[in-house]
């Protein structure tokens, strides 16, 4: 990022993503004629925290390099919703306790992503699908007729608000602060980024590949593990399909967000850009009161657009 | 690994002998069909019937041609994550315009084949990850089957619902469809010269264009061919449930990717084996009936596909290791 600062600032990929964003929240706004700015903003927060803390997990996987992704995601999250409102069971004592739980869960999917990977040397896309397949089973088989609600002060907790700001975008956006941080100024990230540049490289400079990895994978798992939770508290209850979008949004956001597909190159500010930017798109397609077959579409058709528009590296896919 | 994996099919009988490990390795997909039939069979004998095998297989058939299309794209080191939904819409297109306005029906399909050769072409052109652009068609398709069938509905065809349930002497449709499908596929990809020349793009894409190949051709042609499976995957499944759904197809992404690599392809570097993904599908399909047996909850089958993969992934790391410690 420092590197191609002599580029000018609009050459940075993910400025076209605030740009994009703006854009279509002022379109929402010229429809409504000003009716709603603010409001559409606020909603606009809260539900960009979600795609945001995925995106973070989602970033720093694939920015190990090539076939790095956590398809694991949706099934994580679905069975950690279900483990925090169970651990929580509707009172506001235990909701530390829950929240612990899903993290725990989280980590513990991590782990198993991990070791998938190390001991059967396989991609990862495939490591973390057959992982997601078990969880979903998981999830079904201990989340079956679960309908507890959230207690009330953690339900309260995820939609209170600020002066108009959710409490909950303030925290990630400090903890996305300290994301970038910990990506730039850290021997963990900076260690990221050297494996996803080339990861024999990174090998032969001294760094503990293995355990880079190890942690990469821990950590997306434990952040879709608290994802999981509040996003049940939000939502008002837990639900196995909670997470479903976050596998394709989480995906979206990081490269939307500037991040390098192909690795070694992440971008923090970029997934606020391009959090708002898709659930601002969604606001204002519904204020245009399109049906959800269009919305889809129109997502769709956005994501092509933008990633064609911005164009790939030369070297390098995904896998 | 192995310098042998780079030669051309000519010459495999002989690797074969030379290499035990790599004979298991191209065994495995068929053991462990065999191995959950050989299940079935022991739980409830009557289940290996004609009529029990048409039962427990027909949904194989558009999971084996979804997992074909599948296969084509990972051929080229690229993933198709749209195939599921491209499913459903064409699901969405089968119950409602094939059979209502036939000829409409017939260019929509054919115009969502040249939408995939496009998206092969884009990829190609612009140099962007495959899964990036194919999430973004997954949205595109999901959003016009439901633009289609916005609530569960429509009508299968009449000369598709016959066709899906062809009563075949001797064996059951849906093994000989399965079959066939293998065997074209098998010829065609791994049989012909310019067969050779599409996995070669996969293989070592830089070569392939030294020597002059259009590596843009061969991508489209694959893309091309993966619409062209997916299209024959969303109207055999239409023939068999009568009606459509814009989510039918939902679960076919991830159970294509797995069916490949059930069958043994890999990710890159387009090794990849149709016969074994079509054998991958037919055991992924077959998982579900053998839960059923041994009286487990549904509630685990899609956990018993993951640990199916996990294990024919762990048996082909065993044999890897063992190879490496021999040699």
């Amino acid at each position: 990022m420092r590197l191609r600062s002599s580029h000018g600032f609009l050459a940075r990929p993910w400025v076209w993503s605030y740009l994009g964003a703006l854009l279509v929240w002022l379109a929402a706004i010229a429809f409504t004629h000003g009716y709603g700015a603010g409001g559409m903003l606020t909603a606009g927060l809260a539900l960009a925290v979600f795609s945001v803390i995925t995106g973070v997990a989602q970033m720093f996987v694939i920015t190990l390099g090539p076939g790095n992704v956590d398809l694991s995601l949706p099934a994580n999250i679905g069975l950690a919703s279900a483990v925090a409102m169970k651990v929580m069971n509707g009172s506001d004592a235990m909701i530390a306790a829950g929240l612990v739980a899903s993290l725990a869960s989280g980590v513990g999917v991590g782990l198993a992503n991990y070791l998938l990977i190390w001991l059967l040397r396989i991609p990862p896309i495939i490591a973390t699908l057959s992982a997601s397949f078990i969880l979903q089973s998981v999830g079904i088989s201990y989340g079956r007729g679960l309908q507890i609600k959230p207690p009330r002060g953690f339900a309260d907790f995820t939609t209170a608000q600020l002066a108009g700001i959710p409490l909950l975008a303030i925290g990630t956006v400090i903890f996305t602060y300290g994301i970038a941080i910990l990506l730039h100024r850290t021997i963990y990230g900076r260690s990221v980024l050297a494996i996803g540049q080339n990861a024999r490289a990174a090998w032969l400079a001294g760094i503990a590949v293995e355990r880079v990895r190890c942690a990469t994978y821990v950590l997306s798992g434990a952040l879709g593990g608290i994802c999981g939770a509040l996003l049940a508290g939000y939502f008002r209850g837990s639900s196995l399909e909670i997470g479903d979008e976050y596998l394709l949004t989480s995906i979206a956001l990081v490269v939307i967000g500037g991040t390098s597909v192909s690795g070694g190159n992440a971008n923090v500010a970029g997934l606020w850009g391009a959090a708002l930017f898709l659930v601002l798109l969604l606001t204002m397609l519904n204020t245009f009161g399109v049906s959800a077959g269009v919305r889809l579409l129109v997502t769709g058709l956005v994501i092509i657009g933008v990633i064609t528009a911005a164009g790939g590296q030369k070297t390098g896919s995904l896998r | 690994m192995n310098p042998v994996f780079y030669q051309t099919t000519a010459r495999i009988p002989s690797a074969i002998i030379r290499t035990p490990g790599r004979f298991l390795r191209t065994a495995l997909p068929a053991l462990s069909l065999g191995l959950v039939v050989l299940g079935i069979a022991w739980l409830n004998p009557r289940a290996i019937s004609y009529f029990g095998l048409n039962l427990m297989l027909n949904l194989g058939v558009p999971v084996a041609l979804a997992t074909i299309a599948q296969m084509f794209v990972i051929t080229v080191n690229d993933l198709d994550l749209s195939i599921g939904t491209f499913v459903s819409f064409v699901g969405c297109v089968a119950a409602t315009w094939l059979r209502d306005a036939p000829p409409l029906g017939v260019i929509i399909l054919f115009g969502a084949i040249c939408v995939y050769a496009t998206v092969g072409a884009v990829i190609y052109l612009r140099s962007v990850p495959s899964i990036v652009v194919t999430l973004g068609m997954l949205f595109v398709w999901q959003g016009l089957a439901i633009l289609i069938l916005p609530k569960p509905g429509g009508k299968a065809p009449v000369w598709l619902h016959d066709f899906m349930n062809l009563r075949t002497p001797y064996l059951p449709f849906p093994i000989i469809t399965a079959l066939a499908i293998a065997a074209l596929v098998h010829i065609g990809l791994m049989r012909t010269s310019y067969g050779a020349i599409l996995r070669g793009a996969g293989g070592n894409p830089n070569a392939m264009a030294r020597a002059g190949w259009s590596l843009l051709k061969t991508k489209v042609v694959m893309f091309t061919l993966a619409g062209i499976f997916g299209v024959l995957a969303g109207l055999a499944l239409i023939g068999l449930t009568t009606s459509a759904d814009a989510n039918i197809g939902k679960g076919y992404t991830l159970l294509s990717i797995a069916g490949v690599i059930l069958g043994g392809g890999e990710f890159v570097g387009g090794r990849v084996s149709p016969v074994g993904a079509v054998i991958g599908a037919l055991t992924l399909t077959l998982a579900g009936s053998l839960l059923n047996f041994m009286r487990i909850s549904p509630d685990w089958q899609v956990g018993a596909q993951g640990a199916i993969l996990i294990v024919v992934l762990a048996a082909r790391a065993v044999i890897n290791r063992a190879e490496r410690r021999l040699r």
